[in-house]
């Protein structure tokens, strides 16, 4: 029945679920204050289980498994990976989280949701990848209402669950229109039901409008990113960081393969959407990121924003634009992990998210100042930063395929962008505590923080020098999609 | 495989900005002693590297090295320099190591000195370290992708040693304004570049960033004449060009001693030799159709800066415009696209990259002894500043375009070159020669031999110190080396120029 291809291609997913249940079997006999070494176990379980499926898990030729159920290619593997590491650095930024950091169920919560993103990438039929998308939502939704004594937090966690399910109930009307009409839930066998004809375009064009609406929340775009700026603030910091970076790629990933694999031939028509929406929503990011104060509010904003240059690669419906997007989300997660990585370490000793507070953090802590500065710089697309090589592989597409005046509406964003990242780093570095006395208050980092924080700035620096083993993945990634 | 010179030039910096961060913070000997070392053998390579190249009558592009760096989209790690850029490798490891030692940070109650960097030095040699490298990665780079990369490598430092070491009152706004000027022009000049990468391709079949290939990619006319404008105005922005040079002189006077040294001496550099090597070498035709305009820009620039710089009142804001008015000179040159416009060019972008580099080192070392730069409340520097006051009519001099001095090599050819195109506006642009005679003989006569007034009497200044005057001296030697034996700079110009006579094609 199972051939050894089926096992390999859900490896990892095997694993974590393995990694899930070790977790739930021993924590309970943790004392109370050994609980927090749930993060190292679950950090340190799926660093191996990346070492592992890089080894033993690589994708050869595309292949259909599981009756077509999923799709065993470098595209979901690539994002997989992505989304391990992301959550392997979450648990380590977790760990000394105040209130969320001593309880195991968080850690078990996070492994449930990368399971689910894992999943969601590779998934290549509706079904499962409604399966696979709920599969990775709700353990976020209880996460982000994770601090029960926290009003915000519970409003947070309430927003997210109500606008959540809203929009995955439009995407999975969506799905059923589809079967209704094509008889098939199979993304591949789709596109040539579209191609035929028999399908009528104004059809067509509702599913994509309503999927588009599903996945589009979950990425954040304009007019489905009202939640965000609420649910990051409310959030724990490093759930929050989470959100922007995995859950954002997941639903990049989703788009990916939806629009690219299952309606090539109405291309043509969705790119101008998708074009629009990118220019919207990178404006709209930027623009109202600029007059924040809470720093947790201005990189929800900031994320925004990233959202809608990442879709210029979709946009662009080319492998390289494919290509770009990848690296693109890859540059991304571990700049913006990084971000929320310092926020979570400044805030755990200062209790404060107020961009305000961050006066005097170059003398309280200059490495913390650093990787602050590596990390914004990256955003705003500054080398020898991620950032910077994403943003042009991701430009170099939308030129290549006729969108130059996309191009341009991402350049004048990514100006805005400069403007306020390092309007933020002038705090950082230039202004300074009312009494002046930054040696008197440092902030120290725990052991966590030090090693998850310096994997990232490493992560980010080989991101934007060393970027060709990124690229020939990425481009493995988008190989198979035309 | 030969020594990997240039590679070791671009990339010491940086690794030497990492290991100042590596050090203690309050090992503040340690870090000025790396970054002196540093700078020093950073100074002696770009030294050998110009001489080898000198020496052996080299031609072409030299020293080149050449990694793989991402195949499949046709960006390599490309490094080469010619006669047009080697001067400007040189240039860049002076200013670095002259800059290393005016900021070298002596701190004296007694005499009201503060001078150079206190706060902080850690930070600050690590930033300019990293923002030196981006330089000589542009100067170097045959890559256009790579171009890019360190290009923006060197302005966004800008932005924190502006902010964080600059003059109080205007840092702020100032560094802001500079970094989004560098900024737009920057991705604009970008989006034309991605736009030769792809059109490059699909004239020739072979999609690379390797810019002797786009050279040779045979752009039409009309694409050259659409692109050429966004890619050289882009790149000229951080050149200082009128009207896009506001940001240069709040930059100038914002920014501490050592980075105003390396704002007007190098960077501006830096955008006029993009533009150049962009603009106008892989947009000949461009270039060709649009010279009345750059030109026009260029002849404003020139005569409207120097005449600003004669109003100022403060010192830095007369250099900074000075700078204006000579970066104008720089890009008439290049516009004439003749064979004396391009030398004189070369050898301005030196000239002046070393000369400005001088006054700013002196402008700080009055700053930091007087707490002024308004030349109305300065007098009688010469009394305790001799060495300094030789060195700044020596800058003077140069600025003037004195025969004796590296500024006439420089600026006879641009008029000669202007004169061959547009015979009226090399008379106009004259005028300013005029014009700076007059403000540098003024400043000169009020800040260094009229009485000193009471209010810097009392508070019994000192002479600069050892490190102040090696510097001066340094800049000093190669603007009368220049002077005096054009042979050691000059033919080595022309040898790039004919590289880019050959790409106009004879017009």
């Amino acid at each position: 029945m199972f051939t050894s291809i089926d096992f390999v291609s859900i490896l990892p997913e095997i694993l974590i679920l393995a990694l899930a249940v070790i977790l739930l079997c021993v924590e309970p006999f943790w004392k109370e204050e050994e609980r927090r070494n749930a993060g190292w176990l679950t950090a340190g379980g799926l660093f191996l289980i990346i070492i592992i499926s890089l080894l033993f898990g690589q994708p050869g030729e595309p292949t259909a498994v599981f009756g077509g159920m999923i799709r065993f290619d470098w595209l979901g593997f690539f994002f997989k990976l992505l989304f391990m590491f992301a959550a392997a650095v979450t648990s380590m930024l977790l760990m000394d989280h105040e209130k969320a950091g001593g309880r195991g169920e968080a850690y078990l919560l996070l492994l449930a949701s990368v399971l689910g993103m894992n999943l969601m990438a590779a998934s290549a039929d509706l079904i499962m990848l409604y399966l696979a998308i709920e599969t990775a939502s709700i353990p976020l939704y209880i996460l982000a209402g994770f601090l029960l004594t926290d009003d915000r937090s519970t409003e947070a966690g309430f927003k997210y669950l109500l606008f959540g399910t809203l929009a995955s109930t439009v995407m999975l009307y969506g799905f059923s229109l589809i079967f209704g009409f094509a008889g098939t839930t199979n993304l591949y066998l789709l596109s040539d039901l579209f191609a035929s004809g028999k399908i009528s375009a104004v059809l067509a064009f509702s599913v994509i409008a309503l999927v588009l609406m599903g996945i589009g929340f979950k990425v954040a775009v304009v007019p489905f990113q009202f939640w965000a700026p609420d649910v990051y603030q409310g959030s724990p910091t490093p759930v929050a960081g989470f959100l922007s970076t995995a859950s954002k790629a997941a639903g990049f990933a989703v788009i990916v393969r939806f629009f690219i694999v299952a309606f090539p031939d109405y291309a043509p028509s969705w790119t101008v959407l998708l074009a629009a929406l990118s220019a919207i929503t990178m404006t709209v990011g930027n623009l109202l990121a600029l007059s924040q104060t809470n720093i947790k509010r201005l990189l929800a904003y900031s994320s925004i924003a990233h959202a809608g240059y990442a879709m210029i690669g979709i946009v662009a419906f080319s492998q390289l634009g494919a290509a770009s997007v990848v690296f693109y989300l890859a540059a991304y997660i571990v700049t913006n992990l990084l971000a929320f990585g310092v926020i979570m370490a400044f805030s755990r000793v200062t209790g404060s998210d107020d961009i305000k507070d961050y006066a005097g953090l170059s003398r309280r802590n200059p490495w913390l100042a650093l990787m602050m500065l590596a990390a914004f710089l990256s955003l705003a697309g500054m080398p020898p930063f991620g950032g910077f090589v994403g943003k042009v592989f991701v430009f170099a597409a939308g030129v290549q395929a006729g969108y130059v005046w996309l191009v341009i509406v991402g350049i004048l964003n990514s100006i805005i962008g400069v403007y306020y990242y390092l309007n933020t780093m002038k705090y950082v570095y230039l202004y300074r505590l009312p009494d002046e006395d930054e040696e008197d208050h440092p902030v120290l980092l725990t052991r966590p923080y030090a090693i998850a924080l310096a994997v990232l700035v490493i992560g980010v620096i080989l991101v934007g020098t060393v970027f060709a083993p990124w690229f020939s993945w990425s481009n493995s990634a988008a190989l198979n999609l035309f | 495989m030969n020594f990997p010179i240039l590679s070791v030039i671009t990339f010491l910096p940086m690794v030497a900005a990492v290991i100042m961060l590596m050090i203690p913070a309050d090992r503040k000997t340690e870090v000025r002693g790396v970054a002196l070392a540093t700078a020093a053998i950073d100074l002696l390579f770009s030294g050998w590297m110009y001489l080898q190249y000198l020496l052996g009558h080299m031609t072409g592009y030299q020293f080149v090295e050449e990694y793989r760096w991402l195949p499949a989209l046709g960006i390599s790690l490309k490094f080469g320099v010619d006669g047009m850029s080697a001067p400007l490798v040189l240039l860049t490891g002076i200013v670095m190591f002259t800059g290393v030692l005016i900021s070298w940070g002596e701190y004296n109650p007694e005499k009201h000195l503060s001078a150079g960097i206190q706060d902080r030095p850690r930070e600050f040699f690590a930033f300019l370290f990293l923002l030196a490298g981006g330089v000589f990665g542009v100067f170097v780079s045959l890559d256009l992708f790579m171009l890019f990369f360190f290009y923006e490598i060197a302005v966004f430092p800008m932005y924190l040693l502006i902010s964080i070491w600059g003059w109080v009152k205007t840092r702020e706004y100032a560094a802001m304004k500079l970094t989004l000027y560098l900024f737009i022009g920057s991705v604009v000049a970008l989006v034309g570049a991605l736009v030769m990468y792809w059109q490059a391709g699909q004239n020739t079949g072979i999609y690379t960033f390797d810019m002797l290939q786009l050279e040779k990619a045979g752009f039409s006319a009309s694409f050259q004449n659409i692109w050429f404008l966004p890619v050289f105005i882009g790149f000229a922005v951080l050149g200082g060009m009128w009207p896009f040079h506001n940001w240069s002189p709040d930059g100038h006077v914002a920014a501490p001693t050592a980075v105003s040294m390396f704002h007007a001496g190098v960077l501006m550099k830096l955008g006029a030799f993009a533009a150049l090597r962009v603009g106008v070498m892989l947009l000949p035709q461009g270039a060709y159709d649009w010279k009345w305009l750059i030109m026009t820009f260029a002849g404003i620039a020139v005569v409207y800066g120097a005449y600003i710089a004669f109003v100022q009142t403060d010192m830095k804001y007369m250099i900074g415009f000075s700078s204006v008015s000579h970066m104008g000179l720089v890009i008439l040159g290049v516009s004439t696209l003749n064979h004396d416009g391009l030398v004189g060019a070369g050898v301005q972008m030196f000239s002046h990259g070393v000369m400005t580099a001088l006054f700013f080192a002196i402008t700080g070392m009055i700053y930091d002894r007087t707490h002024t730069r308004q030349i109305p409340e300065l007098g009688g520097i010469a009394k305790v500043m001799p060495f300094a006051t030789i060195g700044f009519i020596i800058g003077g001099l140069v600025s003037m375009g004195m025969p004796g001095f590296s500024g006439f090599i420089a600026e006879f050819p641009i008029f000669m070159g202007v004169w061959g195109r547009a015979w009226l506006l090399a008379v106009v642009a004259s005028i300013s020669i005029i014009i700076t005679a007059a403000y540098i003989m003024i400043n000169i006569r009020k800040v260094f031999f009229s009485p000193m007034p009471e209010e810097i009497e009392k508070h019994h200044i000192g002479d600069i110190t050892v490190l102040d005057k090696v510097a001066i001296a340094t800049l000093c030697f190669c603007m009368i080396v220049i002077g005096i034996f054009p042979a050691v700079m000059v033919p080595m110009v022309e040898t790039g120029v004919q590289h880019i006579l050959a790409l106009l094609g004879g017009q």
